[in-house]
This record gives structure tokens, C-alpha cells and sequence, in this order.
């Protein structure tokens, strides 16, 4: 359920409120300039040490990336990022050193995470509705129930669910995985579609309610086309995190038929008495892949997406 | 404010206006069978569990507190305990601390202030995979890439995740290296700062180091405690890294048993699940204790503007 989220959500509630200020506080563009005119020593120490930390950062990854078009036997001999000549040979050797080739496994990824893209934009925007724009009995209650799940260890709930799932004969299929989102359990995004439509003026709900519509019509004709920038960074975010989840997968699907990218890259490594570590890199770079693209594409519309959320 | 702002002040969730309750509760219906189902069933279901010895194939049978007092004599218990207070008090100020550093150093107008972002951030979001895991697990390995830098320099490293006395820092490491999310939201504090106030404080003669102690710090208080309580909460739950760098055992001799990688060894490599739900709510009282804590001791250090 949110394994590895807790860190990223600060991100989202962090970033919003950061790009907004961007946005909002021209001034600051004015302080910067006359602070490099004044101290233009002080600036290029300053962009020296950022450098320094940002190489030392993201070395590993380029590291790892290079390495994956290196013979085998040079990986564990070369500390630099020189090439000679993209080898290929661990991606053809990695690709099919498994029981099916690996884009089976990737495809068996894609699967959960669509399911959970769909999951969470149905149930959590219906959800998010509800608490930014009805007034219900109990509401605060509901409410605080809501943020205190998004602080929930998985680990007091995966115990009894394995034991439910496995008695409905869910195991080794992609529902426990994705039926939890269907039923809006990734409670983080509700709070981020709830901070965005606080945002949307609500002038246009009563526009909406004097035209006769009532709340299913608001909700679908007016309110989900304008957060369209919290759809796709819950999109975003749904993907990264499904596609990087390890624990509920290695959990909920234990046969080699039904292994997602994780749960295949690890059985690779630990199968092998010998490990082909040219292999297992370029295997590594090929499942973050798809992590890297939509970090690549989605950053400008993730960051803008969320900006108008007012996470913070 | 956050999630956690909002659990501070709920009274902003006020009802104003007419009721809808028929229609709120379509709209919550799938939150609600969700609450019931997934949620707080299980929790129940895990708080039964733990007074019970149940492998899944028999009928739990009820135990008492057995399972409870087991954990007193439990020694790989008390050393995962051990291992994961380390990991978090060591990893959590440390990964802050660099983040709020390099938050302060990006938050003066530097150039290519969204490129230096991008480069923080990225290992964030590729943290937690079990690529990055494998990466480690080569880097640090005997020939692995930090030995082979260590060569160079007539240095002979050790095998660090061979090595029971080191591996638990290649992972403090990596927590440590993903401090860009905790940084993005430092920012994002900072930004929130009136300039007037460093203007009022220039015209009455402050210079940097006191603007940033009577002004940036303690208007950044209440992100650091944000930080700090969802990091704590966060770092205790680490498993991914652990097991995939031990490969599922924790070892070197136990020396990355992290709390939740023997939970898992309980429950689901020995199918001991009356025992892993006891564990579970040990777990869930821990960290629930830490974050109350974390909120008792906020009264003293944390400032709030309004």
C-alpha cells in the first residue's frame, strides 16, 4: 500500500508549494541578480561545491549505465565512465537469462500498473470530492481518519491480508495489488486532489448547480476536467511507485509466471552462483528505464501539475 | 500546510453550508469499503492474530500473550531492534541535515537552480528500486567500483556488505543519498519566507549568520519537524535495500536485519503469522511512540507563525 511512498509524498506537497512561489514572487529574480553582481567569487564556490556534490550523487548511475556496455570481466576493473565501443552483449545475455525473456516481466508490471493508475484517479478523485466539496456528518472525523492512514505502516496490515487474499484465492494474481487502489487505500493522493480542488474558485460549483446539475454532474462536467494537473501527477506518482514496489509484489506473487520487473531482477541475482554482474547491470538500467523516461518527460508537467495543487 | 498541518488544525475542515450526506456517501463509498476491507479490518484481523499460533494451514489456535513474551527472549529480535534504531538515528539527521545544507545553498537565486533540483531529486525517485539495490550490492562489493577508487589511492577496502561491521553503513549511505526529497520540501519552505522579513532585518543591521538564526531557522521549524517525523516513520519500514543486499538474509551475520526484513522472514518464510502480527503491532507502538514523542518535544523547538 505505500511501501516506499512516504518519502516521495513530501515531494509532492514540498514541490508545489515551491514552484507556486516561483510563480508568485517575482522579487526574488531582482535580490538574485544584485547578490551575483556583489559576490562573484563567493557564486563560483558556490556552483564548485554544487557540482562536486551532484557528481559525487549521480556517479553511480552513470557509473552503472556505462558499465552495462562493458565486457563483463571490466566492470569489476574499471572505476571510470571512458567507453570503448557500446558492447551489447549484456543486454542479449541479461534479456534472455531468465525462464521467459525479461519484457514478459515488464509486461507483467505494466499490467498492475495501469490497474493502479486507474484505481487511484477513479477512487481517490471521488473521494477527494467529497471531502473538499460536501459538507457530510462526521466530516472532521473522516477526515483526520483519512491523513492518519497515510501514515500507516504497511506491515500491521499485510500479515491478515495475505491470509484474506490467499482464502479468496488472490494469490499469485494482480488483485491484491490492484484492488486495494480501486478502493481509494492510497489515501496520499486523496489528500492531494483534496489541497487541489480547495484551489478551484467555487463559484464555478454554484454556476454549475443554477444550470440544474447536481453533484455526480458537477463532479464529472466541471470539477475533474479542471484538475486535470492532479490527474496526471497522480498518474505519475502511481506509476513510479507501483513500478518500483517490491514488498507487496514479492508477497502477493510468489510463482515465476506472474513475476514483475523487481521481483525477476532480484531472482536473477540471487539465483546465480556466479554472478554475471555485466548482465544484471544492464538488466538494472533496462527496468529503470521507464522510471527514468517519465522523470525525463513528466518533470516539467509533474512539477507544474502539482504547483497549482497547493500541497503545502 | 502538510498532512500533518492539516491534522494540527482540523478545524479548517468545518462543515458551512447544507448537508449532502447521501451524496458524500456515494462519492466515499469506495474509501469506505477500502477503510473497512483493507484497512482497518486487517488491523484487527493482525491484533486477533497476534494472540494466536497460526501457520495458514491449520486453524489459528489461541496462544494468550505467548507470542508477546516470546520477543523478550528473542535475540535476533532484540538485534534487529538494534539495527533499525541504528539505521534511523544515524541516517535520519544525517540525510536532513545535507538536505536543509544544500536547500539553504539553492535557495539564493543560484543559476540552474532546476537542473541542480533534477540531479538531487532523481535518486529519490530511484532509491527505493531493486535496481539501485543491485547497484549497491556491485559498488561496495570486494572488487566493487568504491574499492576499485580505493586502489588508486594504495587504499585496500574491505568487502563492506561482506563485512558485518560495515555493511549497515553502505545502507545508512544510501538513505543518506536520498535526500533530495526531503530537500525539495526545505526549499519549498524557504520560498515561503517574506523577503520583507530579511529586509527589515538588513535595515537594523543583521548580517547572513544572524538573519539565518533569528529568521530562516526558526520559520523553517515546523518543515524540519515534518521532515523528521515522516523520515522516522519512513526509515523504520526500510526493506527493500536490506533484503535485496543481504539477498533475504540480513546478514552479514544479522548485521542488516532490519526490523521489518524478520517480520518477513517470520511470516513469510516460516509462515509463523501469529507471531509476525505480534511483531507488526510492536512495530506499529513503536513508531507511534517515536511520532509522539516527535509531537511532545515539537512544544519546545518548533515555531509556529500563526
Amino acid at each position: 500500500m505505500m511501501t516506499n511512498t512516504t518519502i516521495e509524498q513530501e515531494l509532492a506537497t514540498g514541490v508545489s508549494a515551491l514552484e507556486r512561489r516561483q510563480d508568485r514572487a517575482p522579487h526574488r529574480g531582482h535580490r538574485k541578480t544584485v547578490r551575483r553582481a556583489t559576490y562573484p567569487v563567493r557564486a563560483i564556490l558556490k556552483h564548485l561545491a554544487l557540482i562536486i556534490v551532484a557528481s559525487l550523487m549521480i556517479y553511480p548511475v552513470l557509473w552503472m549505465v556505462i558499465s552495462s556496455f562493458r565486457p563483463s570481466d571490466e566492470i569489476l576493473r574499471n572505476p571510470g565512465l571512458s567507453l570503448e565501443g557500446f558492447n551489447l552483449d549484456n543486454y542479449v545475455n541479461g534479456w534472455t537469462a531468465f525462464t521467459e525473456p525479461f519484457g514478459f516481466y515488464m509486461i507483467n508490471s505494466l499490467v498492475i500498473v495501469l490497474g493502479c493508475i486507474v484505481g487511484n484517479l477513479v477512487a481517490c478523485s471521488m473521494a477527494a470530492y467529497a471531502f473538499a466539496r460536501l459538507e457530510f456528518r462526521g466530516k472532521r472525523w473522516w477526515f483526520a481518519i483519512m491523513l492518519i492512514t497515510i501514515m500507516l505502516p504497511i506491515h500491521v496490515l499485510i500479515v491478515p491480508q495475505y491470509v484474506m487474499f490467499s482464502q479468496l484465492g488472490w494469490i499469485n494474481t494482480i488483485w491484491p495489488l490492484v484492488i486495494p487502489k480501486l478502493l481509494a487505500t492510497d489515501a496520499f493522493f486523496i489528500f492531494l486532489m483534496v489541497q487541489f480542488i480547495r484551489g478551484i474558485p467555487r463559484e464555478l460549483d454554484e454556476a454549475a448547480r443554477i444550470d440544474g446539475a447536481g453533484h455526480p454532474r458537477t463532479f464529472l462536467e466541471v470539477i475533474l476536467p479542471l484538475m486535470v494537473p492532479a490527474l496526471a501527477t497522480t498518474t505519475i506518482f502511481t506509476f513510479i511507485w507501483t513500478w518500483n514496489d517490491f514488498y507487496s509484489q514479492l508477497i502477493f506473487l510468489t510463482s515465476p509466471d506472474n513475476y514483475t520487473t523487481p521481483i525477476a531482477l532480484r531472482a536473477f541475482v540471487d539465483q546465480q552462483s556466479r554472478t554475471d554482474w555485466g548482465a544484471v547491470l544492464a538488466m538494472s538500467v533496462v527496468s529503470l528505464l521507464p522510471v527514468f523516461l517519465i522523470f525525463l518527460l513528466g518533470q516539467r508537467f509533474l512539477l507544474r501539475g502539482i504547483a497549482t495543487t497547493g500541497g503545502k | 500546510m502538510s498532512a500533518l498541518g492539516e491534522l494540527r488544525n482540523l478545524k479548517g475542515v468545518k462543515n458551512k453550508g447544507p448537508q449532502s450526506n447521501k451524496a458524500a456517501f456515494f462519492f466515499l463509498l469506495p474509501w469506505f469499503v477500502g477503510l473497512l476491507a483493507i484497512t482497518f479490518g486487517p488491523m484487527l484481523a493482525s491484533l486477533v492474530l497476534s494472540f494466536t499460533d497460526y501457520n495458514l494451514l491449520q486453524p489459528p489456535r489461541w496462544a494468550g500473550l505467548d507470542n508477546f513474551v516470546r520477543m523478550f527472549t528473542d535475540e535476533r529480535l532484540h538485534k534487529s531492534l538494534g539495527v533499525t534504531f541504528l539505521y534511523v538515528i544515524v541516517s535520519v539527521p544525517l540525510q536532513l541535515g545535507l538536505a536543509l545544507l544544500l536547500a539553504i545553498f539553492l535557495d539564493r537565486g543560484v543559476r540552474g537552480l532546476s537542473f541542480y533540483r533534477s540531479i538531487f531529486y532523481l535518486p529519490s525517485l530511484i532509491g527505493g528500486s531493486v535496481a539501485i539495490a543491485v547497484l549497491w550490492r556491485t559498488i561496495f562489493g570486494t572488487e566493487g567500483l568504491v574499492n576499485q577508487v580505493l586502489a588508486l589511492f594504495g587504499i585496500d577496502g574491505p568487502g563492506w556488505i561482506s563485512d558485518p561491521s560495515t555493511a549497515l553503513s553502505t545502507l545508512i549511505l544510501l538513505n543518506v543519498w536520498t535526500f533530495g526529497s526531503p530537500m525539495v520540501i526545505f526549499l519549498a519552505g524557504l520560498r515561503q519566507i517574506p523577503t520583507s522579513y530579511y529586509e527589515a532585518a538588513s535595515v537594523d543591521g543583521a548580517r547572513r549568520w544572524r538573519k539565518f538564526r533569528s529568521i530562516t531557522l526558526p520559520l523553517l521549524t515546523p518543515i524540519i519537524f515534518f521532515n523528521l517525523v515522516l523520515q522516522i516513520i519512513h526509515s523504520f519500514q526500510t526493506f527493500t535495500q536490506a533484503f535485496v543486499v543481504s539477498g533475504g538474509t540480513g546478514g552479514p551475520a544479522d548485521s542488516t536485519l532490519f526490523y521489518s526484513l524478520y517480520l518477513y522472514q517470520r511470516g513469510f518464510g516460516q509462515f509463523d503469522m501469529g507471531y509476525a502480527s505480534a511483531l507488526a503491532w510492536l512495530l506499529v507502538l513503536i513508531v507511534g511512540a517515536c511520532t509522539a514523542v516527535n509531537f511532545w518535544a515539537s512544544k519546545y523547538w518548533v515555531f509556529y507563525d500563526d
